[in-house]
C-alpha cells in the first residue's frame, strides 16, 4: 500500500526571500572569511640567494636570464617571484581535524539522506 | 523524459535541440580555459615535473569520473545532471549538496574567467601604450553579456560556444606547430626545467591545480533534458571531450614549460599567451590572445549554462524557494536561476584572487568527485545492469570508482597543503548548509515527487 501523499506546507514569500539570504550569507561568510582573516593561500617562506640584484645571483642561467627580460622583467621585479616558496610543512594534529571535519561530513551527508531516501521510496512505490 | 514547469497555466518545458557536437562543446568549452589560464598554479606548487605528473593523475581521476557519469547521466537523463543522479540514487539532502557543487564549482571558474579576460585586456592595453586601462569594467561586462545571452536561449548560447572552442582550440595547436617541438630551436627544456623543487611532496601538492586541467567536464551531463539523444550524445560528446582535453593539456604543459622559467610560469595569468609573447612572433601574440579570450567567454558561457541549470532544478524540486524554478515563457530559459547567480559571480570576480577563486572551484568539483564514486556503487547495487537498461554501462566496475576514491583522497591533501583553511571552511558550510537543509527546507519538498524515472524499486528499500 503506498504510504499517504505527503504535502509540503506553501512557503510565504517573505520565508522564500529569507532561505534564499541565508544562503546566499552563508555562501559569502564560507568563502570570504578565510580571505578577511589572511588566512587564505598557503604559508610562505623565502629562498635564500647569494644576490638578489643580478641574475646569476638569483641562480638564474643564460636562458632562464633572456626569457625572463623577454617577459619585461628586471633581477629586481623577478626576485619576488623567484625566491618565493611554499611551506608545506604541517602538524599532524591539524591533518587529523581536517581528515575528521572531511569524513564527518560524509557521514552526516549519507546518514540523513538515508532516511530522506526512505521516504521518497515508500511513497514513489508504496511500503514494502 | 522532460521535466516541466507551470507558467500561467501552461506546461513549459526546456527544449531538446542539442547534438554531440553541442555537447562536446560544453564539456570543452568548460574545460579549455584550463589549459589557458589556472593549471600553471601546479607548477607553482611542486614544479614543472610535478605539475606534468598531476596532469596525468588528474587525467586518470578525470577518466574515470567521464566512464562513471557517463553510464548514469545516459540513463539518468534529467536537467541538473549529478543533481538528478543524487536525488534517484541516494537522495534529497545528498542532491542538494550536489545541486551546490555544481554551482559554486561553476559560479566561481566563471568569476575567474572574468579575472582572465579582465587581467589580459589590461596587461594588452599596457603593451600597446594605454597605461590606464582597468580591468574591472571588463570583468563586469562580461558576466552581464554572458548572463543576456543564456537568458535569450540555449542554442544561440551553444552553438556560439562551439564557435569559440574550436577556435580556442586551434589556437593551442598552431602555437604548438610554430614552436618546432621537433627541434630544440624554440623551446628549451634542457635550460628550464629543474627537476623538483618541493620533491615528492611537491607532485601531491600539484595535484590541487591539476584538477584545473579537466574541471568542468562533467558540465556535460547538465544539459541531458535539452538533448535530443541523450543515450547516444552524452557518453559521445563526454569522452571525445575528456580525449581532446587531454591532448590539449599534454601540448599546453610542453609549450609553456619549454618557454619560461618555472617560477614565473606557476604564477602566471595567462600562460599561453605569455608563450606566445616569448616566441617574438606577433600573429601568434593575436592568436594567443584571441584564444585566452575565446576560451573565457565560451568557459564562462558554459559555466552560466550550468550553474543556472542545477540551481533552477534545485527550485523546482523545492530544496530552494520554487521562484527560482520558473521557465522564461518565450526564451524558455531558467532565468531567475541566471540573474540570481549574476551578483554571486560578480561579488568573487571583482573582490577575491583568482587563485582562492580557483581553489573554491576545484573544492567543490572534488567534492562532486567524491560522491561520484559512492554514487556509481549504489547505482548498480540498488539496479543491477539486468534491471534497467543503460545507455553506455562503463567497463571494469568497481575499479574506477575505488580508483576514482583514492584519487580524491590524495587530492584533498594537495589542497590541505598550502590552502587547509579554505578546505575545513568549504566543509564547514556544507555541512551547516545541510542541516539547515535537513531540518527546515525539506519539510517544503514534496517526497513522492523526488523520484521521476521510470525504473522498479531498488534493491535494498
Amino acid at each position: 500500500m503506498a504510504k499517504p501523499h505527503y504535502e509540503p506546507p506553501k512557503q510565504s514569500v517573505a520565508g522564500q526571500l529569507f532561505d534564499s539570504l541565508f544562503l546566499l550569507v552563508l555562501v559569502f561568510a564560507a568563502l570570504f572569511t578565510p580571505l578577511y582573516l589572511k588566512l587564505a593561500g598557503g604559508g610562505k617562506t623565502e629562498l635564500a640567494v647569494a644576490d638578489k640584484t643580478t641574475w646569476a645571483g638569483l641562480g638564474q642561467n643564460a636562458v632562464q636570464q633572456a626569457q625572463w627580460e623577454k617577459l619585461g622583467m628586471t633581477p629586481e621585479s623577478a626576485a619576488g617571484i623567484i625566491t618565493s616558496r611554499f611551506d608545506y610543512s604541517f602538524d599532524l594534529a591539524g591533518l587529523g581535524l581536517t581528515i575528521l571535519v572531511v569524513v564527518g561530513y560524509f557521514l552526516l551527508l549519507f546518514h540523513f539522506s538515508k532516511a530522506e531516501y526512505a521516504d521518497v521510496i515508500e511513497e514513489r512505490f508504496g511500503k514494502k | 523524459m522532460s521535466q516541466t514547469t507551470v507558467v500561467h497555466g501552461e506546461k513549459i518545458s526546456l527544449l531538446r535541440v542539442l547534438g554531440p557536437g553541442h555537447i562536446w562543446a560544453l564539456g570543452v568549452g568548460i574545460v579549455l580555459v584550463g589549459e589557458y589560464m589556472g593549471w600553471n598554479f601546479s607548477v607553482g606548487k611542486g614544479g614543472a615535473f610535478a605539475a606534468l605528473i598531476a596532469c596525468w593523475f588528474a587525467g586518470l581521476l578525470y577518466t574515470c569520473v567521464a566512464m562513471i557519469d557517463s553510464e548514469v547521466t545516459s540513463t539518468v537523463a534529467a536537467a541538473g545532471g549529478q543533481y538528478a543522479q543524487a536525488k534517484h540514487i541516494v537522495g534529497p539532502l545528498m542532491a542538494f549538496n550536489v545541486g551546490l557543487y555544481l554551482v559554486f564549482a561553476y559560479t566561481m571558474l566563471e568569476a575567474a574567467n572574468a579575472i582572465t579576460l579582465g587581467y589580459l585586456v589590461q596587461t594588452v592595453g599596457t603593451m600597446a601604450g594605454f597605461e590606464n586601462v582597468h580591468d574591472k569594467p571588463f570583468i563586469v561586462l562580461t558576466i552581464v553579456f554572458l548572463a543576456w545571452l543564456n537568458y535569450r536561449g540555449v542554442y544561440a548560447t551553444l552553438t556560439f560556444n562551439l564557435v569559440l572552442t574550436a577556435v580556442a582550440f586551434i589556437a593551442i595547436i598552431v602555437l604548438f606547430a610554430s614552436v618546432k617541438p621537433w627541434s630544440g630551436e624554440i623551446l628549451k627544456h634542457g635550460d628550464l626545467l629543474n627537476g623538483l623543487p618541493y620533491g615528492m611532496l611537491g607532485v601531491v601538492a600539484a595535484l590541487h591545480f591539476g584538477l584545473w586541467y579537466y574541471l568542468g567536464i562533467e558540465g556535460t551531463c547538465q544539459a541531458a533534458e535539452e538533448v535530443r539523444s541523450p543515450a547516444r550524445s552524452l557518453p559521445l560528446g563526454t569522452m571525445t571531450g575528456i580525449i581532446t582535453l587531454l591532448l590539449a593539456a599534454t601540448m599546453t604543459w610542453y609549450i609553456c614549460s619549454g618557454l619560461m622559467p618555472w617560477e614565473y610560469l606557476g604564477q602566471a595569468v595567462t600562460p599561453l599567451f605569455d608563450a606566445a609573447r616569448l616566441t617574438d612572433s606577433q600573429p601568434l601574440m593575436v592568436l594567443l590572445f584571441i584564444g585566452t579570450v575565446f576560451s573565457t567567454l565560451a568557459s564562462a558561457n558554459g559555466c552560466i549554462n550550468d550553474a543556472s541549470r542545477a540551481w533552477f532544478s534545485m527550485g523546482r524540486d523545492r530544496y530552494l524557494p520554487t521562484w527560482f524554478g520558473a521557465v522564461h515563457p518565450t526564451n524558455r530559459t531558467p532565468y531567475r536561476a541566471i540573474m540570481f547567480l549574476v551578483p554571486v559571480a560578480l561579488v568573487f570576480a571583482y573582490f577575491a584572487p583568482l587563485d582562492q577563486v580557483i581553489t573554491f572551484s576545484i573544492l567543490s568539483g572534488l567534492l562532486g568527485y567524491t560522491y561520484m564514486s559512492f554514487n556509481v556503487i549504489m547505482f548498480r547495487k540498488k539496479w543491477p545492469l539486468d534491471t534497467i537498461k543503460r545507455g553506455y554501462v562503463h567497463p571494469f566496475h568497481p575499479i574506477p570508482a575505488i580508483v576514482l576514491l583514492v584519487l580524491c583522497s590524495v587530492t584533498y591533501f594537495a589542497v590541505f597543503l598550502g590552502y587547509g583553511t579554505q578546505l575545513v571552511a568549504m566543509m564547514v558550510f556544507f555541512a551547516v548548509a545541510s542541516l539547515w537543509f535537513h531540518f527546515h527546507r525539506y519539510k517544503y519538498v514534496r517526497r513522492g515527487d523526488q523520484f521521476t524515472m521510470d525504473w522498479p524499486r531498488p534493491a535494498g528499500y
